[in-house]
């Protein structure tokens, strides 16, 4: 059914069509709507879910942790700060291998302080072990949804999984959704049931003390199944399209790649802007493309691979840092190709729209008109230079 | 699955107090119960994979939030339905409790869940070696309050967590020991009647962390209570219902067992203001016999 939502109150009505059994929170500005709508599902008898309002995110995560360790589907969310408060748990669930189902807004990092959009809190969160998965927009951020609480929970998976979604444009943004039916996710998530639980008939120890004799293996595990899930994300996409009609590749999304000689890699919201700079551009014969990643984690590097090999020139859009080296996605990038023999003949890297600045077409037009021959080097659009020039003196 | 509840051949130091509590409490709570653990000692000698002491569902997750890990079992019993059918135990030593799981411990208990948090007070952080917590007592010698020109051990008397857990308005709070083992038995299976966040701290010696001889753990701990310095106290809606009486002993004679308070028995006056602590506690807790009449 279509309606005319803003992306917060979308998410909290698929979650609620998930029906996870506990649903715990911390208020972070931009996240807030979501757990606000999804508190009132709850107080008005809608969902049956405990909602527990912890004292920190740091709670949040290990309350969701303890429930779906006791083998009930779970559900958080976060952004920014929380999402660092929350760091330490992040790691712990999933090596622990449960299933959490997080939605992240994505959120720009203290110091200074700022609460609009970025990924330098996502992107820092990439080595946890969660599954990340970024939409594009508010349709897309709902689906993934269903979809992440069926990846996750595969019993050859049994990892957590974040959706990002830009923190305002796409959390407080309104779009026209397609929103699922109670049937049809009825019909495509089964209900959640573990291979492991806590459960009185059959007692287990989970989260044991593990030495170096067995701990390689238990990290070697954990990242095989992310190896592994790039197989299954794709299947996973294709059930959901014989479900609810719409189409996904889940790992990456080519956009008028064919052909094209100039392509941008970005993730996020910022890739529906990059469509239209691309639709203007070929309107006037240039030979430019998207390359859309959606799966940060696992990284699908032979799709990747595949999609960009014959393209000369790409330039990867970061909207985070990692500060004293290389922009985090373009060094993703790079390193794919690295030894390869077939490659672009220049993969520079921009780095654009940090803590809401707004990314234009006029923006993403520069980084066309950048991406000559030679490499850019982690270089920033609508840079303000006068304010550079600030001192104490 | 294991016969009993909290099995031995684990790797605990010989005579550890928190060994005898942990088991005491789960015999105590029965095989009915999820057990939520804190890092800390206990979990690292019970849970070395590929082996577990334990025959109840345990569940560890980090240092600082077996409240907040628990808090979330709780409410997927209680999402199942089986919330009258299971206990739930949260248990961390003192460190995880009173320093950097207070929040979560806060929460759990303002929160109202069905929980009982059991603290293993062996007073200092022994998992890591032995530095001082938020219960160590006033004047312990630790790595990270040692004695030496200008320092003659811990600044601080032992935060009063169980006070504060009563500050809540939980229903239920206790002061137990391993050296009474029937008390502390009688204390959990208690708690576990009543409905809503109990607290229970326990005094556990430590023979490795306290310095006393590894036969001495159930002397020691008895001479702690019998000494007015671990009050053994029950309260039932923030009112004491029980206090252990006891026919006070000069604090001295718990110090001299104890290494960490040798630098202690030359100097009358930091024993005068330890037998302060305790004549205070004394007094507060109306603990002496006579006090009865």
């Amino acid at each position: 059914m279509k309606e005319f939502l803003e992306g917060s109150m979308a998410i909290a009505e698929v979650v609620k069509l998930c029906k996870p059994g506990v649903i715990s929170a911390y208020p972070i500005t931009p996240q807030t709507h979501i757990v606000e709508e999804l508190a009132q599902i709850v107080a008005n008898g809608d969902l049956n879910s405990q909602f527990v309002n912890v004292e920190s995110e740091h709670s949040a995560a290990s309350v969701v942790l303890g429930a779906v360790a006791a083998g009930v589907r779970a559900y958080t969310a976060t952004s920014s700060q929380g999402l660092f408060y929350m760091a330490e748990v992040l790691y712990n669930i999933a090596g622990m291998r449960l299933p959490v189902i997080m939605t992240t807004a994505a959120r720009a990092i203290s110091a200074p302080i700022n609460i609009w959009n970025d990924h330098q809190d996502v992107v820092s969160l990439r080595d946890s072990g969660w599954i990340q998965l970024h939409a594009e927009d508010i349709q897309e951020a709902v689906d993934l949804h269903v979809m992440a609480y069926k990846l996750g929970e595969d019993r050859s998976v049994m990892l957590p999984v974040m959706v990002c979604m830009d923190g305002f444009i796409l959390t407080h943004g309104v779009e026209t959704v397609n929103m699922p039916t109670q049937e049809e996710v009825d019909k495509f998530l089964p209900a959640y049931n573990p291979p492991y639980k806590l459960d009185v008939s059959n007692p287990m120890t989970l989260g044991p003390l593990v030495d170096p004799e067995y701990y390689t293996e238990a990290r070697f595990a954990l990242n095989q199944t992310h190896k592994e899930a790039l197989d299954l994300i794709p299947k996973i996409t294709a059930d959901f399209a014989k479900v609810f009609g719409r189409h996904y590749n889940g790992l990456i999304e080519g956009y008028q790649l064919k052909d094209a000689e100039r392509v941008i890699v970005a993730m996020g919201s910022v890739c529906g802007t990059i469509k239209e700079v691309v639709d203007e551009l070929r309107k006037k014969g240039k030979k430019v493309g998207l390359l859309k990643i959606t799966s940060l984690r696992p990284f699908p590097i032979a799709a990747i691979y595949e999609a960009l090999k014959n393209v000369p020139k790409v330039a990867v859009i970061d909207r985070a840092l990692s500060l004293g080296s290389f922009a985090p996605l373009s060094a993703d990038i790079k390193a794919v190709f690295f030894g390869k023999l077939k490659k672009p003949k220049a993969i520079s890297s921009f780095v654009v729209g940090l803590g809401g600045r707004d990314i234009t077409k006029d923006s993403i037009k520069e980084i066309f008109r950048l991406m000559t021959g030679k490499e850019k080097q982690g270089e920033f659009i609508d840079l303000k230079p006068e304010l550079l020039k600030e001192s104490y003196e | 699955m294991s016969k009993t509840l909290f099995n031995s051949g684990h790797t605990a130091c010989a005579g550890c107090g928190q060994s005898m509590a942990a088991r005491l409490v789960i015999d105590a709570a029965g095989p009915n119960t999820i057990v939520v653990n804190n890092t800390g000692c206990l979990e690292v000698f019970s849970t070395k994979y590929p082996e577990s002491s334990w025959g109840i569902p345990w569940i560890h997750s980090l240092f600082e939030n077996a409240a907040a890990v628990a808090s979330g079992v709780e409410s997927a019993i209680k999402y199942l339905g089986k919330a009258d059918s299971i206990n739930i135990i949260a248990q961390g030593g003192d460190g995880s409790t009173a320093d950097i799981g207070l929040q979560a411990l806060s929460g759990m208990l303002e929160r109202g869940h069905n929980i009982l948090y059991v603290c293993y007070d062996n007073e200092a952080y022994m998992n890591t070696g032995i530095q001082r917590s938020g219960l160590t007592p006033f004047d312990t010698n630790t790595t990270t309050s040692p004695i030496g020109k200008a320092s003659i051990g811990n600044l601080r008397p032992k935060k009063p967590i169980p006070e504060i857990a009563n500050a809540h308005g939980i229903p239920y709070v206790a002061i137990a020991s391993a050296g009474f083992p029937q008390d502390l038995q009688r204390k959990v299976k208690k708690a576990l009647a009543i409905k809503g966040p109990k607290y229970i701290q326990v005094h556990v010696p430590c023979p490795l962390g306290w310095r006393h001889e590894t036969n001495m753990t159930m002397q020691v701990a008895k001479l702690a209570v019998e000494t007015g310095l671990y009050p053994l106290v029950e309260y039932e809606n923030g009112i004491i219902s029980t206090r252990r009486q006891i026919t006070p002993k000069p604090v001295e004679e718990y110090l001299k067992t104890q290494g960490r308070f040798k630098h202690l028995l030359k100097n009358p006056e930091e024993i005068k203001k330890i037998q302060d602590i305790a004549d205070n506690n004394i007094r507060k807790y109306g603990l002496k016999v006579e006090a009865q009449a």
